[in-house]
Formats: C-alpha cells, structure tokens, sequence
C-alpha cells in the first residue's frame, strides 16, 4: 500500500471514529424531546455523555487536521466549496457547546427548556448538515478545471443528499438511544427501550433505500464494486452486522448490541470509502477534474512525518480513550457535580 | 470594502476571540496544579477547596476555548483555501500533530478532572489535571510552531506538482524549529501564565475587598501574585526582549514597522509612546535616544534599518502596529508595577489586604493582562502583512476565490451576533461562579474514602449521592 493509500484508509478510519464516538452524543440530543420529560430525564441524558463528549468531538478536529495536512487540496476545495454549510456547521457546533455547559448554571425551567431545545436543534442540525455534506460528496459536486468549487447553498438540498441527512439522523438516533439503554435507568429506560426498535425499523428501510438510490445515481461506484468484487465484502458485512444488532436488541443485550451498531457505522463508512476509492471529490463537470488521493495528497516527505506521529500518537490516543470510557463505565448517577 | 479584507476582519475578529480562553487555560491550569500539588503535600482541606472552586471555572473557560477554537481549523479551508492548498503540506502537518498529541490528551483527561470533585483522590486528580495542562501546553507548542513557520519559513521547497505554487516539506526538524519558534514560545507561554495569575489575583482582590471568604482569598493572593510579578519581570527583562532582538535579526522592516523607525541610522531612538504620521514619515512621542540602536546591537552606533530600506509594497500598516505593540510593551511595564508594589505592600506588615486602591486594580488586571496579550498578537500578525507567509505568500492571494462578498459578510454578521451572545452568556456565568465562591471544604473523611491509586480508581463504582439540583 502507498502512503496516500494508507492516508485515505487513515483518513476514512477517523471519520468513521468520529461518527461512532460523537454519533452517539449527537444521537441523545436527537432524542432528547422524545424521551426526557423532566428536569431529571434531561440532566440524565446530559450526564451520560457529560465525561465524554468533549473527547468525542475532538474526532472532528482530528479529522479537519488530518485532511489539511495529508490531501490539503480536497481540504481547501471541499470546506471553500460548501462555504456557508460549513459555516453553519460551525453555528450549531458551537451552540450545541453552549447549550449543554450553560444549561446546568440555573435552576429556571424556562432557562433549562430553552438550552434543552439548543441541545436538540443542534445536535440534529450537525447531523443533518453533515449527512447532506457527505450526500454532496457522493454525488459530485461542480469542481472545475483548478480544483474550485462555486455553489450556492440551496444546491447542496437536492432530494439525494438530504435523504443521506435523514438516513444519518436515523442512524445517529438509533446509536445514541442504544448508548442511553446502557446509561439511565427507570422510567425513562423503558421509553429508549420502547423506541429503539422502532428505530431500528427506520434505520432499516432508509439504508436500504438508500443504497438503491447510490447504485442508481452513481453509475461509477456500481461500476467500482463491479471490478472490485471484494470489496462488497464491507456492504454486505454492514448487513450482517445489522442483523446482528437487531437480534441483540430483541434478546435485551445492549452492550453488544452498541458494539454491532458501532461496527455498522464504520463498515458502512468503508462501503462508501471502498466504492469511491481512488476518488475523494467527484466532480459533476467532468470526471477528469476528480480530486484522487494521487493528484490531491501531500508529498511523501509529509505523509512519511504524519505516519510517524499517528504511529506514535494513535495508540496513546486509543489507550486513554478506552481508560476514559471503562472509568466512567455504569449507570449514571446524579449529583451536584456534572451537569 | 473588498473581500479580502472581509476575510481578514473575519479572521482577525474570530482568532481574537478565541484567544481570550487558550491563556486562561494555560495560566489557570499551572495555578490548578499548584493547588493539587499543595492538596497532596498538606492535610489542610482549603488547597481541595481551591482546586475545586478553579476547576469549576476552568472547565467554563476551556469549553469556550474548543466552541471558538474549532471555528478556526475550519476557517483556513473556508476563507483561506488558496492559503490551504499554498501550505497544506507543511501547517496542515502541524495542525495534525496538535490534534493527536495535544487535543487527544486534553479531551480525554478533562472529564476526570472536571468530575475529579466526587471521583478522585488528591493525587488522581492531580494526575488527571497535569495530563490537561500537559495537553493544553503541547497545544501551544504546536500551534506556535505552525504560526512560528508563517513568520519565519524554512525547511520548505517550492515545486508546482501541476496545481500551481506549493510549499513541500523538506525538513521536518526545519520546519518546527524556525528561528523564531524558541523566542515567541517562550514570550506567549509566559504571557499566558501571567493571564492565568492576573485572573486568581483579581478574583482573590474582589473577595478581600468584599469581605468574604478572607482566608481563601489570601492564599490565592499568596501564590499568584508572587509568581505573577516574577513571571512579569522576566517577561520584561527576558522573553519580551528575546522577542524584540528576534524580530529584529529576521523581520528588520516588522520592527521597524512596530517602532515606528521611517528612516535607517544608527544612534535610533526609542519611542515610549507617541504616534506615526503617515504621511510625512515622521513618529512623534517620548523618545529615549539612542535606545534602540543600543537594545538591538548593544551599541548606540548601532544602524537599524528603518522602513525606508524596504519597498513600500511590503511595509505593514506602521500607525497600527506601531500602537497595538506600545500598547503591550506600556502594559507589561504596568504589570512589573502593579506585582511588584503588591509584593512590597504584602511584604511590609500585610499592608496589603488594606490598600483598597491597589486591590481594585488587581480586579482591573485580568482585563489588562487580556488586552496585553492580545495587542501582542495583533502585533505579531498585522506586523507581518502583507504577507500571510513572510517573503513567500501575500495575503492578497490567500483568501478563497470561490467565496463571494456577500457570502463572507453574511458570516461575519453570524459570528459577530454569535460571539456577542456568547461572550454575555459566559460573563455572567462566570460571575456566577465567582460570586457563588468556593464550595465547603470536603471532610476528612470525605477525601480518604476517595479512591487514589489507579487500580481502586477502575473498580470504584459512582457513589451514591442522589442528586439535589
């Protein structure tokens, strides 16, 4: 495998990582009005991602960092190209931030109803954003001859992209509401429990619908997977795994039932990843003006400096994450301390 | 207004906001291991009751500190694409770096450290806080190298791989270790504990001028303003003059920009404070003769270039720069004033806790130290316009071509809604915090039954305590 190979595998790795680890934070404030009733309910949700969640979105700046510096090309066109998206992904970041440290300062319920409401308008706003990001992506965007991209935001809101955004809601819903089974208790646990299947359910249908809709569109993935049959090895390993959680949500085994959800997210990140491979931005001019991990990557002096610090920072990062989630392990428990 | 400058306002506005929190953390965070480091070493329970009511302010501070700081590794591809792709080899590599080596560290430790109250023993906790403080200063050291390249650029080649002009990576060791990476270092990390010290004093001084929580109150005064009024001479005396004699080995038309030094001679004076006029290229104040020329080759023969020895095409805006850095030269002079009488007052019979004059300008001083920081960082970054990368990238050909007028006006309208909210918000939250006070003292026994080596710590399950807010 060449380096820039190696950066793309990398690359898809952290995405598919943050999409696992701050998916299911995002994924609780989805549900958050469906499920929370009380003041309670809310400061249950809010401490069960309280420890964490901080950590999780530090994916995302890894992420951003990581396509700066190994394909600083399709970092320039992509975050330049979808300009005010990217801008509003950065509204809402920051106001899901806000919502979920400044809610806990006061007692007025109207205060507390109204950072609730921010919590679950953003994470779904940072959901759906970044799903119709990636639906762009699949679907090309009008990349020209020096690698710029002109678009307006309204065009980012075709019908394909924004059932990729609705699709990540359901799955970001589902992941999260599998997390909240292993972290509240009461009440508020039989309702997750209640939902969970019925969100899977939804999840389900709008994959598979979804899937339909990509090899139909996207004549060059179906031909990809085509002349790459091994690869279909990752759609059909999403399949299974799905299955899988749906069979561990049935028996009530939900702590591996979130690993099979985790597992499901990253392969379906590799099926995506697998079937545009060498192609990071389509263009939707004309293919030869694609954005490639050849023709966008850094030169392997950067790329052979970044392997040795992932190589060195990596399994730190791994070690200490995988400490920080078995110490804050079990149920929550409230009190003054948290949120 | 031209869409550059759109951009520029955009950057400068949001970075400037951003970096009102990374001080505070760094600074608050070195004062939060001295309270742990105290807590372990005595028995006495006020050094937990100080880390705790810090911590608590801490993590305000460092959530603003990610909310704004992500806004920035997201605006080099959005508002500065041409630069991305420019140097994407080479800063993109560093911002990497900083996010697996430092923001890792920091994110994963801080939920033990913020929930370290109820969870940890004196020592965990002190562990879990070094790790963020650990994390928060490879954070620096990183970003500062990346700004430190745009300053002085080496170990770079230019290439065109078919996608015009890039800058390829040579030598890693060149790029991170530039000439002025060691000085400016040093000179901001300084900065940033003296910020962290200046909040501890101003908070401290506001509850000795109120009357309350007086003996807390004195033990923080007690460890930041000694430390404070040491780091301020040095910063004096050390970093900031190490800064000033980089600045002139590397950026001679930067210095003299930012002294106001129109004409090349030797004997060249030192301008305390005063004003550039433009156009007659003249700078008028109170000047000590001499002094420049001596402080930039220790002698008054010294010839110091001045703005006239470089083309006018590459001389930044002297009548700003020239008083954002006065501004922080003028204030760090106040800083080894108001530390050092402090010192004094304390040292001779406590007058001190008396002088409510003086503590009243100790509640004034986290603005000031904020505003010192600051004016630095502007002058370190409009000091080097016009270019974006000294001598090899004007900003002109920086921004994002495909990003129209009206589309930068329509976000910084957002961000400078957003922040104004934001910045409200978190006063009063953190005047909530403060006017809350420290909480009670934990019992001893409180502490004890706290796991406190790592193996006690993974099998310790929640305490029960059920909630009461």
């Amino acid at each position: 495998m060449n380096l820039e190979t190696l950066w793309f595998v990398l690359y898809v790795g952290i995405i598919a990582g943050y999409v696992i680890l701050d998916g299911f934070d995002l994924g609780v404030g989805i549900l958050s009005p469906f499920v929370a009733r009380t003041d309670r309910d809310h400061r249950m949700l809010l401490n069960a991602i309280g420890p964490v969640w901080d950590g999780n979105e530090v994916w995302l700046v890894l992420g951003g960092g990581a396509l700066f510096a190994a394909f600083p090309v399709v970092y320039a066109s992509l975050f330049s190209g979808f300009y005010l998206a990217m801008m509003l992904v950065l509204l809402v970041l920051i106001l899901r931030t806000i919502a979920i440290e400044f809610r806990s300062h006061r007692e007025s319920p109207r205060w507390r109803a109204t950072w609730d409401w921010f919590f679950f308008a953003s994470s779904l706003g940072i959901t759906l954003l970044l799903g119709v990001a990636l639906g762009n992506v699949i679907r090309g965007i009008p990349l020209d001859s020096s690698g710029q991209v002109t678009l307006k935001l309204v065009d980012l809101l075709n019908p394909y992209s924004l059932a990729v955004g609705v699709t990540a809601v359901a799955m970001l819903g589902l992941h999260g509401g599998i997390f909240l089974t292993l972290k509240v208790d009461g009440e508020l646990r039989g309702r997750i429990e209640r939902l969970v299947p019925r969100l899977m359910v939804a999840f389900f249908v709008l994959m598979t619908v979804l899937v339909v809709w990509t090899l139909l569109l996207r004549t060059e993935v179906t031909a990809t997977y085509r002349d790459r049959v091994w690869i279909a090895a990752f759609p059909v390993l999403a399949l299974v795994s799905t299955v899988v959680a749906w069979r561990l949500i049935r028996a009530g085994r939900f702590l591996p039932a979130f690993g099979a959800s985790a597992l499901t997210i990253a392969l379906l990140m590799a099926t995506v990843a697998a079937g545009m491979y060498p192609v990071m931005l389509p263009s939707s001019i004309d293919s030869s003006y694609d954005l490639t991990v050849h023709n966008s990557a850094s030169a392997p002096e950067t790329l052979t400096v970044m392997t040795v610090i992932a190589v060195i920072g990596i399994p730190f990062v791994l070690l200490y994450t995988a400490g920080v989630y078995y110490f804050f392990r079990g149920r929550v428990v409230l009190d003054d301390h948290g949120y | 207004m031209s869409t550059e400058l759109l951009h520029r306002i955009q950057f400068g506005f949001t970075i400037s906001f951003h970096f009102i929190f990374p001080p505070m953390s760094l600074g608050l965070g070195l004062l939060l291991i001295v309270f742990g480091v105290q807590a372990v070493r005595t028995d006495d329970p006020k050094w937990r009751q100080l880390a705790m009511f810090w911590t608590k302010i801490y993590g305000l501070i460092f959530s603003m500190g990610v909310a704004t700081g992500l806004v920035q590794e997201f605006q080099f591809g959005t508002n500065w694409s041409e630069y991305s792709r420019y140097v994407g080899n080479i800063f993109g590599s560093l911002l990497a770096a900083e996010g697996i080596f430092a923001f890792m560290l920091e994110g994963g430790f801080l939920g033990l450290m913020l929930a370290g109250g109820r969870r940890l023993g004196n020592k965990l906790w002190l562990f879990a806080t070094t790790m963020v403080v650990l994390g928060a200063t490879f954070s620096a050291t990183w970003i500062i190298m990346a700004n430190s390249w745009m300053q002085t650029p080496q170990g770079y080649e230019l290439r065109n791989e078919g996608r015009g002009t890039q800058a390829f990576m040579s030598s890693f060791r060149e790029v991170v270790f530039t000439p002025s990476f060691g000085p400016r270092f040093w000179h901001t990390i300084v900065a940033a504990w003296m910020v962290g010290c200046s909040l501890v004093m101003s908070v401290a001084a506001y509850y000795l001028l109120r009357r309350r929580h007086e003996d807390l109150a004195k033990t923080m005064m007690r460890v930041a303003l000694p430390l404070f009024t040491v780091l301020a001479v040095l910063q004096v005396t050390v970093f900031g003059a190490n800064q000033a004699t980089e600045v002139a080995t590397h950026q001679p038309e930067k210095l003299a920009a930012i002294e106001g030094v129109y004409q090349t001679g030797d004997c060249v004076p030192m301008t305390i404070f005063g004003r550039t006029d433009p156009s007659t290229q003249t700078t008028q104040g109170l000047q000590i003769p001499c002094l420049l020329s001596i402080l930039v080759g220790k002698s008054p023969s010294t010839t110091v270039q001045g703005l006239d020895d470089f083309p006018t095409d590459d001389w930044a805006n002297a009548s700003v720069v020239f008083q954002t850095y006065h501004l922080m030269i003028n204030l760090g002079m106040a800083f080894v004033a108001i530390g050092g009488l402090g010192c004094l007052l304390w040292a001779w019979k406590r007058r001190l806790w008396t002088q409510r004059w003086l503590l009243w300008i100790m509640v004034g001083s986290i603005g000031l130290t904020q505003l010192a920081t600051l004016s630095g960082w502007w002058t370190a970054e409009l000091g080097r316009q016009p270019w974006i990368v000294w001598q090899l990238l004007r900003t002109e050909d920086a921004f994002s071509p495909n990003v129209t007028t009206a589309q930068v006006a329509a976000s910084l309208a957002m961000f400078a809604v957003l922040y104004a909210i934001v910045f409200g918000v978190f006063l009063v939250l953190l005047n909530r915090l403060i006017q809350a006070g420290p909480p009670d003292p934990p019992t001893e026994e409180e502490v004890q039954a706290l796991p406190d080596t790592w193996g006690a710590a993974f099998q310790h399950r929640s305490r029960v305590s059920d909630g009461s807010r």
